[in-house]
């Protein structure tokens, strides 16, 4: 949790300072419900997000120096800075991403569910989305066909009480959202998402029903953001009081005071793991600035998988008489490559370097 | 064998050779399939790799290219074209994307079929032709089969691609027979156009089924007009064999592109472009194009008739590129 706040600070600096673009969403105030939610699933088990999802792919064991490195947009961020904040992706600890569409995560969690099924492995999807999804299409569509086909699926609604701006009562009809998913034959919980350990003994209860029960379940965490929705959020529909109350419930002070009342860490420990994490981070902004930029010439880079029916990325695109670029590429020596962006059919937009380069 | 029983056959055979390869659609079970193209799959391979599905077009997408991520090879069949703009987020957002935008980590080995096309008096949720839209994505493959032997033969390598593959199939054209080879290794291959008709005098490209609809103008030019026309069949528009069209227009100098689809930024619009960029010198006369008309499809029987094209437009075409000689 710890280092999750710590590297949605820096990650906030670093917007400010112009080095992450686009939008930057913070999950801060929501560590509890990402933390103890993950720690629940095995390593084989499947984790998919939303556009907030920094968190997410730190807790399931992403290297910071990667995902700082992809808000920089940089080549060695987990997805070559080719999907940024909203699009973390880390195959290998099974982080099955970030998705920029609300509500557009459900089915491809249900998907996955479906090839744990099909293939007889003992595995269990976790989808986390917010409060907002939770009125899209997708989320009845979803709900009924995983219940119809007993998919082995946990459906997580981290009810931040705000679909973007607007407040649960002013977009849900039903603002008990546990309870959501019941006419579609998802049966409902809710853990305190504040509470880090009620939010992991739920969460196992649930991922336990749905693999061994294969019974999808709906599990409603309670929580709140304390920044706005994104970096771009002036916060004018929600009071200064509302945010300062729900503050005192901030789960690293909860959580730490409890360790330490418990006797199982120390004050001085507790500094000290700030301290550490905090030079973590430190660590994860210095390998993110040396990265270097991705190199124009991997524009075209993994649009598709080349096999037979695609014999090299020009192939799909607009040929030029001579030479046929691409043919046969992947039997070609990289270095030799026509590749560069700037070779490109006649109108393909190109990058700025690389235009800067043929004025040259 | 007809166009439907070649995509029967290319599912059977894929899903023999690979346990992997599952169906999903609404209907194609029990029912059968709308069109009958999955008659008998459910009985030979059973619910778990059969299933029906509710009417969820953008969810069952979204399963079939979750569970392509995680191991499986999913076809997911849609009742019409006009159904898969329900699907168009999951297609575009995801399919399409996920592989570029999370750097390669991923593949989206997954076919998604679906019918198009005028004539049966649907009217305009169920009667449309739009390749041009998926055309325009990269990320899909798009095939637009007119024969029997090449629905199978690109549905087979469809399936054995590691791309997601948009496939699109011509309710007109389901009934068609055709010579279909029984070699289960008979796969076409995307990229590579067919020469349906050698000419010299004009190159005319017909997508999906106005490649049938060109060859039959081509046999009237050719005994009424003393013109041998070129009839090409792309076959896949995503990879486009523009190789195998600016070879024929070097050759005839004449290009007219025949499309069922909306004229503006269509297929034709597009293949326009590219043949005049890269073959501007060969070409005796601009290129002509033959589209649907720019309407929703109308249900009237006339109405709809004169919405799409037909023989005489396209000879009309033809004879537009050589002027005086009308």
């Amino acid at each position: 949790m710890l280092l999750i706040r710590r590297f949605e600070e820096r990650a906030g600096e670093m917007y400010a300072k112009a080095k992450i673009g686009g939008f930057l969403h913070l999950a801060i105030g929501e560590e509890a419900t990402i933390v103890g939610s993950t720690r629940a699933l095995r390593d084989q088990d499947y984790l998919i997000s939303t556009y907030r999802s920094h968190g997410h792919t730190l807790a399931r064991g992403s290297e910071p120096e990667r995902v700082m490195a992809e808000l920089f947009g940089r080549v060695d961020g987990l997805c070559n800075g080719r999907g940024g904040s909203m699009h973390m992706f880390d195959l290998q600890n099974r982080f099955m991403g970030g998705y920029g569409i609300v509500g557009g995560n459900l089915p491809l969690a249900a998907g996955f569910a479906l090839a744990s099924d099909y293939l007889e492995r003992d595995e269990v999807t976790l989808c986390q989305f917010g409060d907002g999804a939770s009125n899209q299409g997708t989320f009845g569509e979803t709900m009924n066909l995983a219940a119809l086909w007993r998919l082995p699926v946990v459906f997580m609604v981290t009810n931040n009480q705000f679909g973007m701006g607007t407040a649960l009562e002013r977009h849900s009809a039903v603002t008990d959202l546990m309870r959501k998913g019941e006419g579609f034959g998802v049966p409902g919980m809710r853990c305190d998402g504040m509470d880090v350990a009620d939010t992991y003994n739920v969460t196992c209860d649930a991922l336990r029903i749905a693999r061994e029960e294969r019974q999808p379940v709906l599990v409603e965490a309670v929580t709140y953001r304390f920044r706005g929705h994104s970096m771009a959020d002036p916060e004018e529909y929600r009071t200064k009081e509302q945010v300062d109350e729900w503050r005192k419930r901030d789960p690293l002070t909860v959580f730490g005071d409890q360790l330490v009342a418990a006797g199982v860490l120390g004050e001085d420990e507790r500094e000290a793991i700030d301290r550490e994490t905090i030079e973590r981070v430190d660590r994860a902004v210095a390998f993110a600035d040396a990265s270097p930029h991705p190199s124009p010439n991997d524009l075209y880079d993994d649009i598709y998988v080349l096999g037979e029916q695609v014999r090299g990325w020009y192939s799909v695109d607009e040929r030029t008489p001579t030479p046929h670029r691409g043919e046969d590429e992947s039997a070609m020596d990289r270095a030799e490559l026509p590749h560069a962006a700037e070779h490109a059919g006649a109108t393909t937009a190109k990058p700025a370097d690389a235009a800067q380069a043929d004025e040259d | 064998m007809r166009y439907r029983e070649a995509l029967n056959a290319a599912l059977r055979e894929e899903m023999q050779r690979d346990p992997n390869v599952m169906l999903m659609g609404e209907d194609i079970g029990v029912f059968n399939g709308a069109f009958k193209v999955t008659a008998g799959l459910l009985e030979a391979f059973g619910e778990k790799r059969v299933r029906d599905t509710p009417i969820s077009e953008n969810t069952i997408v979204g399963m079939g290219v979750g569970a392509a991520m995680t191991g499986l090879r999913p076809v997911v069949e849609l009742m019409t074209i006009n159904f898969s703009l329900l699907a168009m987020d999951q297609i575009v957002n995801h399919a399409a994307s996920i592989r570029y935008m999370f750097g390669g980590q991923v593949k989206v080995p997954l076919v998604v079929r679906m019918p198009q096309g005028a004539g049966h008096q649907l009217g305009p949720t169920h009667s449309h032709s739009w390749e041009a839209l998926y055309l325009h994505v990269p990320g899909l493959l798009v095939a637009t089969p007119t024969t029997a032997a090449d629905a199978k033969g690109l549905l087979k390598s469809a399936i054995r691609d590691d791309n997601p593959v948009i496939f699109i199939e011509h309710e007109y054209l389901y009934g068609q027979r055709g010579e279909v080879p029984d070699d289960e290794d008979h796969t076409v291959r995307f990229g590579v156009a067919a020469i349906r008709r050698e000419g010299s005098d004009v190159t005319i490209v017909g997508i999906s089924r106005m490649a049938l609809t060109a060859a039959r103008a081509a046999k009237t030019l050719s005994e009424e007009h003393d013109i041998e026309a070129e009839v090409i069949d792309p076959r896949t528009l995503r990879p486009l064999d523009l190789d195998t069209i600016l070879a024929s227009v070097r050759k005839t100098n004449r290009c007219v592109i025949v499309e069922e689809g909306w004229p503006h930024g269509g297929v034709g619009a597009n293949l326009a472009a590219l043949v005049q960029e890269q073959a501007f010198d060969d070409l005796d006369a601009p290129i002509q194009r033959v589209t649907g008309a720019d309407v929703p499809m109308p249900y009237s029987k006339p109405l709809e008739q004169i919405a799409f094209p037909h023989e005489p437009q396209v000879i009309d075409a033809v004879l537009a590129t050589f002027g005086d000689r009308r």
